[in-house]
């Protein structure tokens, strides 16, 4: 069974490197989709006893529902009718933010057996793979160019906190995290229309034009 | 006795079934297009008829020419005893043999290369330089793949860490092990020129790879070369046959039939990788071999972590 579980976090930083190193936005909404539904599945394989099951149960299933299914469905959306297919001249470039997504993710698992945690006993991956998901989110909204690419940054962002969060999830209520899912909701929301607005006023999703907006 | 046995079975296998592989790489590739594709003796066949030839050379070629096929293809069959291609232990086993095989495979490609230096063809430099680049990026993803089995197995030589230490690491670390066959995986793609960064069969400039280097080779060279590169494809086949299979069968025949069948799995994979995927473009290729890196040297992190 850990062996299992250690497949899941390892899957998400694969797919965490993935998405950095991808410049097609839509392999990269598929592949911060199937981190979505990794994710729902993490809560599950470190349930330890059948008390919390109806907890661990309702996030996973709303974790799926929204980060699997609802925002990617909403992203893929917003590409569609934009017209924009890839990254084509990121800051950063492919390969190295690659190394450097490598580099923070290396860090946090050679670094992370070192933090005091509030709860000992957690899966030895937990927080490494949470501290290298947030890093790669970080990394995606500071490099990229297209609104749509930043998006997918923070959401990448917020599956890192989610991870981070199961640290907690014995003792968090589950409104905390019902409230969390749809702050991330709404968030997505208003970024596609502020996507949206962006597009009709500039004609095109690259943020940089946004320096020519003058008052 | 029967190690002795069992080391000249896997030293024939290698020399003498090494065409077969490309010969089910182009049938699969054939078959998934709906064709009914080449025998798979076809290999054999080209060889035959390239050592019955008469060699041309050109004016401007020195003995660096000559010297580069025959010195590539024992380099390659040398590595070949180092690594355990089917019985439970290579030919030659000693403390830090892997880095031997890989700058045994890096002086095959090194020949090759000052081959094709040697015509004067700014043609073949070219596709010189881009070997040259593409290897030195694919071998940091191969090393770092090889320090982790060594970190995983506990032993530095080939025969350990892909035989009798593995069985006990894919039940401990099989993610780590997963990660690391998989960037061999696509080490083997990039070393061996198939599809997804160069293409076999292709002889347009623009995107020859390998193949442009050897243009000047003719006859029994061509045949050598050719040979040599079947000799590096069956030893990627066994690198990553070896490590999927983790040395679970207990008697060596079971394990030698398993290791055959492995090579055949391999190349039926090739093969499949070959008729889905399209060439990448020449700028994507660095970023799939520094992925497979990353992927290596994930897998070296987690082994160090624990």
């Amino acid at each position: 069974m850990t062996g299992w579980t250690d497949l899941l976090f390892i899957l998400v930083i694969v797919l965490d490197l993935f998405v950095l190193a991808s410049s097609r936005l839509r392999a990269g909404i598929r592949a911060v989709a199937g981190q979505g539904a990794v994710l729902a599945l993490l809560p599950v394989a470190l349930a330890g006893g059948a008390a919390e099951a109806r907890h661990v149960a309702a996030l996973a299933v709303g974790a799926f529902l929204v980060k699997g299914v609802a925002i990617p469905w909403l992203m893929s959306r917003a590409t569609r009718e934009s017209a924009v297919r890839r990254e084509a001249a990121p800051l950063v470039g492919f390969v190295p933010s690659l190394v450097l997504g490598g580099l923070g993710v290396f860090a946090a698992f050679l670094w992370a057996g070192n933090l005091p945690l509030p709860v000992p006993g957690k899966h030895p991956f937990l927080v490494p793979t949470a501290l290298g998901t947030v890093w790669t989110g970080l990394l995606l909204l500071v490099a990229r160019r297209k609104a749509v690419a930043q998006v997918l940054g923070f959401l990448v962002l917020e599956n890192g906190v989610f991870v981070f969060g199961l640290l907690l999830s014995d003792f968090m209520p589950v409104m905390v995290e019902v409230g969390v899912l749809l702050d991330l909701f709404a968030a997505v929301f208003v970024m596609g229309i502020v996507m949206f607005d962006i597009q009709r006023a500039l004609g095109s999703l690259d943020t940089e034009r946004l320096k020519s907006l003058r008052d | 006795v029967t190690r002795v046995i069992l080391s000249a079975l896997q030293l024939a296998a290698f020399l003498l079934l090494a065409p077969l592989l490309l010969g089910v790489i182009g049938r699969v590739k054939a078959r998934v297009a709906g064709r009914e594709g080449p025998p798979l003796a076809q290999p054999y066949r080209d060889l035959a008829r390239l050592a019955g030839k008469g060699a041309v050379f050109s004016r401007t070629t020195t003995w660096v020419f000559r010297a580069g096929p025959v010195v590539g293809v024992a380099a390659v069959a040398t590595a070949g005893l180092l690594l355990p291609l089917g019985a439970p232990a290579a030919a030659i086993s000693f403390t830090g043999d892997f880095a031997l095989f890989v700058y045994l495979l890096g002086l095959a490609r090194f020949v090759t290369v000052v081959a094709a230096l040697d015509t004067g063809s700014s043609f073949e430099g070219m596709g010189a330089a881009r070997e040259v680049t593409f290897s030195a990026l694919a071998e940091p993803a191969l090393l770092l793949g090889l320090a982790s089995l060594v970190r995983s197995t506990g032993g530095a030589d080939l025969t350990h860490m892909l035989g009798d230490g593995l069985a006990a690491v894919w039940r401990s670390d099989g993610p780590a092990l997963l990660l690391v066959a998989l960037a061999v995986f696509v080490v083997a793609l990039a070393e061996n020129a198939r599809i997804p960064v160069d293409d076999p069969a292709t002889h347009l400039e623009l995107t020859m790879i390998h193949e442009v280097m050897v243009l000047d080779h003719s006859g029994p060279d061509l045949a050598l070369i050719q040979y040599g590169a079947a000799l590096k494809l069956w030893l990627f086949g066994a690198l990553v046959v070896n490590l999927a299979l983790g040395a679970i069968f207990q008697s060596p025949a079971a394990s030698f039939a398993a290791f055959l069948a492995g090579q055949l799995a391999f190349a039926v994979a090739v093969g499949l990788v070959e008729s889905t995927m399209a060439r990448l473009r020449l700028v994507r290729v660095p970023q799939m071999l520094v992925g497979a890196s990353v992927l290596s040297a994930f897998a070296l992190v987690l082994l160090l972590s624990r």
